[in-house]
């Protein structure tokens, strides 16, 4: 059985989500044992400890950000059931910190971080999934990784503004499998085309692979001999004060009516003796 | 043919469709389905309890800011149903939804009446799915511990 934090059902290889619940977080330790602390025990134990695992070059790693609990294990599972890692985080500023753009100091670290595609949530509190675009394409680490914009609203002002801004594409809530498929096959061709060369790049450069005919989306990356798992920026433990979700100035539109009932895919299903929910 | 779990499975099959021709879920369980494997048997399960977690944690805050006539915090209580409308959407749970669109319309105007009436209809429509969705899961569980497979079931 895989491994699931209790608390948040999440299993992400790495984990850091914020359960609104009851404020604990999930992270993977060293070992893959994934554990759920509160916010204090982070503190005392000190999120360095607690390292995931170096990605694997060939798995596309997305950054998912949403600020709903269940619309988080919704994409996640979504996400993972189409191969990909998936880091899920609660917030913008989160997903900030996580990518080392929270601060103006420039960290080296954050060089190794390999992030695929960025899939967020639009209306959040605090900093919006259109704020969190505008920051990403403007840092020069990140600008090249597609951002996928999710909103339950299908406002056109709001689609277009997020292309305009750089969005890869914009999904209308709820995601449906067949919308994260679409996203990854866009991927996979990218994906493949710039690991095509596996070499390693010097420690001080970054560079795009100029050989292949240049990708949407570049790992630049920069990687040093040993097998140390690169050092990720300890996740800000405490989640940011809920306030009320900012004012959109577009006309909200009821989101459409769902398609009608289709034919249900195949699901295979062992035997297994599955407990209750209780 | 064991008919202890074709029976069971039958009744499964029924059950679900039930559920669906009366607009207790819409496509989006199906959605929810597919993501569930032998990997993961209780993937639904584990989400729509954190869902019907939520809306209680939800309901209970919207009706701590609509107890007071002279100072209703409609802010909070838009912010409580757009989020309440997000998850049930999420989840298929379709008459949830339905409920929150008409909150909204209630809150948008501030009628704090109309948001009471709401709130109550969904209270109950989200522990009336809560309630047919354990039978639906203690059916799976029946008919897995028979030794039988789950049904895959098309909804038309």
């Amino acid at each position: 059985k895989e491994n699931r934090c209790e608390l948040c059902f999440s299993s992400l290889l790495p984990c850091f989500v914020s359960s609104p619940l009851s404020y604990y977080y999930s992270s993977m330790a060293k070992d893959g044992g994934v554990s759920c602390l509160r916010s204090s025990e982070m503190l005392n134990v000190g999120i360095g400890g607690m390292e995931p695992p170096p990605l694997d070059l060939d798995e596309v790693h997305v950054l998912a950000v949403d600020d709903s609990l269940v619309d988080r294990i919704v994409i996640e599972r979504l996400l993972r059931i189409t191969s990909c890692k998936v880091t899920a985080v609660d917030s913008g500023w989160r997903a900030l910190e996580f990518l080392g753009l929270d601060n103006d100091k420039a960290s080296d670290e954050f060089d190794k971080l390999k992030v695929d595609m960025i899939i967020t949530d639009y209306c959040m509190p605090g900093m919006t999934g259109y704020e969190l675009l505008k920051k990403i394409k403007e840092s020069s680490s990140f600008r090249q990784v597609p951002v996928v914009i999710m909103s339950s609203e299908n406002v056109l002002t709001r689609i277009d503004r997020c292309l305009e801004e750089g969005a890869e594409d914009f999904l209308l809530k709820p995601v449906k499998l067949a919308d994260v498929k679409r996203l990854r096959s866009c991927l996979t061709g990218d994906v493949k085309l710039s690991n095509g060369n596996k070499r390693k790049l010097p420690e001080d450069s970054v560079s795009v692979d100029t050989s292949l005919p240049p990708p949407p989306l570049s790992l630049t990356f920069s990687t040093n001999s040993s097998d140390s798992s690169p050092p990720l920026s300890p996740v800000e433990v405490f989640s940011s004060p809920l306030s009320s979700p900012e004012d959109d100035d577009d006309v909200l539109t009821s989101s459409p009516e769902g398609s009608p009932m289709s034919e249900e895919s195949p699901i295979r299903r062992q035997k297994m003796g599955s407990p209750g929910l209780d | 043919m064991n008919t202890v779990v074709a029976k069971l499975q039958r009744q499964f099959q029924d059950y679900l469709v039930s559920l669906y021709q009366q607009g207790f879920l819409d496509n989006q369980f199906t959605e929810l389905r597919k993501l569930q494997d032998e990997g993961t048997p209780d993937f639904v399960a584990e989400v729509v309890s954190l869902f019907f977690d939520d809306c209680s944690k939800l309901i209970n805050s919207m009706s701590r800011s609509l107890e007071r006539p002279e100072n209703v915090d409609f802010k909070q209580v838009d912010s409580g149903v757009h989020q309440l409308k997000g998850s049930s959407s999420s989840v298929g749970a379709r008459r949830v939804k339905n409920v929150c669109i008409s909150f909204k319309e209630c809150c948008d105007v501030q009628n704090r009446e109309g948001c009471l009436r709401c709130l109550q209809q969904v209270d109950y429509e989200y522990k009336m799915l809560k309630t047919k969705l354990q039978d639906l899961f203690n059916l799976e569980q029946q008919i897995v511990q028979a030794g039988g497979a789950i049904p895959q079931v098309n909804i038309n």
